[in-house]
């Protein structure tokens, strides 16, 4: 009996998982945040959606074009979808349909293909495409639409959700108006207080997610609910999430007890921005991220504290994407001094010492 | 609470989908009809290869001694069963390159004819030196799957303070159970073995005389005292049976360990059932801990007891493509072919055979190939059930990295080695890494880690070779270089004396002359 086979060493049986297998969890895990945004936005955020992820394969698909390599089973393997998908939750929801577009080609050819494609890249695609168009299109990217669920009277209708999306919006200041963070800011530099600020502020409606921010970002208990999913299933580790959070409520805890007027309570900070998906979507990405449980911690502690910093002290009201983008530059360095023991040496890599009894 | 801060004991691992249960609740088969012929490898073990001392054409009866050890390190070989020695040539080994090696060719009778065996009335009258003697003459090497002589860990024994001797019956390998029907089977036999074992690293007065002074680190008074027999709970009968054989023998404890693979990576259960680590590039016995597997238990007992050199092991044949999966007792030298026709393999359906455990087992190209002395399996596996060859580009989930159980990266190795940089792979760790193949097995990409780190070691070895080699080269060229120059300098010093020499007898001869 000949076989003629190529001879090949153990594993000869695998774990029943794939490259594709883990980007259909995280997107199943970002779903309910992503219809719930969909709702509270109704059809330009839809469009959007539509409009970015499809672009982001599109993309991919002309990367793989150019480097002579068949598209389809690398289209497949759902990293581009997911990468658009993320970026589309990052977007403020009415944003115009070049948005999405333009993000979707910066988060794959500059954040990923230019790289090498899946797997090379120093810097999250979705938050260096996020980053890159704050900077550029501060106007477009800070302009948030108010709560206006789909088959409301008052949302946009189909035809007028095409309007807001391919040729803007007409009536700015009717439809739109500033996150809870950015609220804060501009509040500030009026030197009012922030009980003053806040008395109109609905915690649970933060919490729920029916406040004005990115498509998919607002609800916490949505995203916190797909991130633990994430956790249980085995896709994501604990590391990351938990010490961001941990790290910026700690934080916010310390100051917001010094001075309750001037510094936003640990509360506020969960609540708000892109906090949830960052924790537990953006900073967790293999790629952009360290390699051991240690090395993780610390990476998401210095996520948490950046975040806080920015938000706190920076320019702009948010600083989750900058946070992340400073810590995926300083992954390479954390694996390099975070490493495992290795069984039978010490840290240092010498044998241990044979013990005296 | 205190236990969360100390040192777990017990890293990374997997948990494998185990298939044992068919294979598990059958008895060992002992009608495996026997072959005609059989053919053994000189070497089945770690070390020198046995030298033949049959000639061909000669009788030789069930347990004669074919092929003596040599050297150091090495076991020799007995007959599986009486018959005519019809050839002893090379032929293909099991091993994935199915190479050929020597092999004798044992044309057999069918008598079963045994020839005279020692049997011993007490075995714990005699020396512990004598049990090694008779475990080495025996044949018997680490049957768990690593070969080593057992009578050459038996001598460590003696001459470090070892104080607990573990008996490996983890067999975390999936479908592999011949250990454990083993242990449900013959739990008393296996006991035995254990507390000849123990007898046998006894340290007697004078044991260690052989051994300069300061090297004497066994004392007489300080012997192995217990020996822990450690068992998966994946297997509760045989831990059940063990238990009960071990009752009465206060120095041998059963305990119950957790299922995970690999478990029985010697390293792993010695520091799981002590709390003590092997530094790198020690022996366990340094340390005071020896190892040895269950069924090398029971080849001690029937060596020792019985006078029985290993002869015959029990091999599991399992994997989908075989109809009547089982345990089965076969001579060494039996062919897979054979084999596999007794259980009933479905040939359309194999895509791939394996020696050993799915997870660290060889793959063989064909199955004219006999069983030897590490073949705890043979399995049959189909294509559905193999892993995804389909390689795609690592996403660093780490993975790999959280269940190493030595601790290593594997990402980063493979990504030295695949664009050549070795030296970068070696320094991450290559040398401790130990083919366990969890990383593979775990890899949502399908890179074939442990590929990479093989195909690493052995370019490594390679490279190391060549460097000394043209070292060598050098040397010699410098040396003739050296010599041809002495030479050169010798004939143009005789060529100067010899001037000289002529100068002078011509000056002598002109003096004469000139009396004259």
């Amino acid at each position: 009996m000949m076989l003629h086979m190529k001879p090949s060493s153990g594993a000869h049986v695998g774990a029943n998982n794939s490259v594709s297998h883990i980007m259909w969890q995280v997107m199943l895990a970002i779903s309910p945040a992503t219809v719930f945004g969909l709702l509270c936005f109704g059809w330009p955020a839809l469009n959007l959606f539509v409009i970015t992820v499809l672009s982001a394969v599109v993309f991919e698909a002309f990367c793989l074009r150019l480097k002579g390599r068949v598209a389809k089973p690398v289209i497949m393997d759902g990293s581009a979808v997911l990468t658009g998908w993320l970026l589309a939750m990052t977007l403020p929801p009415w944003a115009p349909w070049w948005i999405g577009v333009v993000g979707s080609g910066l988060a794959i050819i500059l954040g990923k293909q230019v790289y090498g494609g899946l797997g090379q890249n120093l810097f999250n695609p979705a938050m260096l495409a996020r980053v890159a168009l704050l900077i550029s299109f501060p106007i477009e990217m800070t302009t948030w639409a108010n709560v206006s669920p789909l088959f409301f009277s008052h949302s946009p209708g189909l035809i007028e959700s095409w309007h807001i999306t391919f040729s803007g919006l007409d009536n700015i200041d009717a439809s739109t108006g500033a996150t809870t963070l950015g609220f804060i800011k501009t509040e500030f530099s009026q030197n009012r207080l922030l009980t003053d600020i806040l008395k109109d502020t609905s915690g649970f409606l933060n919490f729920i997610g029916g406040t004005r921010g990115s498509l998919g970002e607002t609800s916490t208990l949505l995203l916190g609910l797909g991130g633990v999913w994430l956790i249980r299933q085995n896709v994501i580790q604990w590391q990351i999430p938990v010490s961001l959070l941990l790290t910026v409520a700690l934080l916010a805890g310390i100051f917001h007890g010094m001075d309750s007027e001037h510094y936003a309570g640990p509360l506020l900070h969960l609540n708000s921005g892109a906090l949830m998906c960052v924790a537990f979507f953006i900073a967790t990405d293999y790629v952009t991220s360290p390699n051991t449980p240690t090395g993780q911690l610390v990476f998401g502690a210095g996520c948490g504290l950046l975040i806080f910093v920015i938000r706190t002290w920076g320019a702009y009201p948010e600083g989750a994407g900058f946070a992340v983008l400073l810590m995926n530059s300083a992954t390479p360095l954390i694996d390099h001094y975070i490493k495992p023991r290795i069984y039978g040496r010490d840290r240092k890599g010498k044998p241990l010492e044979i013990p005296k009894s | 609470m205190l236990s969360i801060f100390k040192k777990p004991r017990f890293r990374g691992g997997v948990h494998a989908e185990e298939h044992k249960t068919e294979t598990a609740a059958l008895p060992i088969a002992d009608n495996f009809p026997l072959p005609k012929k059989l053919y053994i490898p000189l070497q089945q073990h770690v070390g020198k290869p046995a030298e033949p001392l049959i000639m061909v054409g000669e009788k030789v009866l069930k347990g004669q001694l074919l092929a003596y050890s040599q050297g150091l390190i090495s076991a020799p070989v007995h007959a599986p069963s009486s018959g005519i020695i019809v050839d002893v040539n090379d032929y293909p080994a099991p091993h994935p390159s199915a190479l050929p090696i020597r092999m004798i060719v044992l044309e057999t009778d069918g008598k079963d004819e045994w020839v005279k065996t020692q049997i011993v009335d007490d075995p714990f009258q005699l020396n512990p030196e004598e049990i090694s003697l008779r475990v080495g003459a025996a044949g018997i090497v680490g049957l768990g799957g690593a070969t080593f002589p057992t009578a050459v860990k038996l001598n460590m024994g003696r001459e470090n303070h070892v104080d607990t001797l573990i008996i490996n019956g983890s067999e975390c390998e999936p479908y592999l159970c011949c250990d454990d029907r083993l242990m449900q089977e013959r739990a008393g036999e296996i006991i035995d073995g254990v507390r000849l074992m123990l007898h046998g690293m006894t340290n007697s007065p004078g044991a260690n005389l052989h051994l300069p002074e300061g090297c004497r680190t066994g004392r007489y008074d300080m012997n192995t005292e217990h020996a822990v027999v450690a068992i998966e709970d994946n297997k509760p009968l045989a831990f059940l049976a063990m238990q009960a054989a071990a009752e009465p023998y206060a120095q041998v404890k059963v305990i119950q360990i957790p299922t995970r693979y690999p478990m029985g990576w010697d390293r792993q259960l010695i520091r799981y059932v002590t709390g003590k680590e092997v530094p790198v590039g020690c022996r366990s016995s340094e340390i005071g801990v020896t190892i040895h597997n269950v069924g090398t238990a029971y080849a001690v007992h029937k060596a020792i007891r019985l006078g029985q050199p290993l002869l015959s092991r029990v091999v599991t044949v399992a994997g989908g493509a075989v109809k009547r999966p089982m345990n089965v007792e076969v001579p060494f030298g039996t062919l897979i072919s054979e084999l596999f026709d007794f259980c009933e393999v479905d040939k359309e359906q194999t895509a791939r055979i394996v020696m050993g455990g799915p997870m660290m087992g060889d793959s063989l190209p064909h199955t004219a190939l006999p069983t030897v002395k590490a073949t705890s399996g043979i399995l049959a596996l189909t294509q559905s059930e193999l892993k995804n060859t389909d390689e795609q580009p690592c996403i660093r989930c780490a993975g790999c990295v959280s269940v190493c159980p030595a601790g290593l990266r594997p990402l980063d190795m493979a990504n030295n080695i695949r664009i050549n940089q070795l030296d970068a792979a070696v320094d991450l760790g290559l040398k401790d890494c130990i083919s366990c193949g969890c990383c593979s097995y775990i890899c949502p990409s399908n890179i074939p880690l442990v590929q990479y780190f093989k195909y690493a070691s052995g370019e490594v070895i390679a490279r190391q070779q060549a460097q000394h080699k043209s070292e060598q080269t050098k040397r010699l060229i410098d040396a003739r270089n050296a010599r041809m120059e002495r030479i050169a300098q010798q004939q143009r010093e005789d060529e100067l004396a010899w001037k000289a020499a002529k100068a002078e007898r011509e000056r002598l001869k002109a003096e004469q002359e000139a009396l004259v």
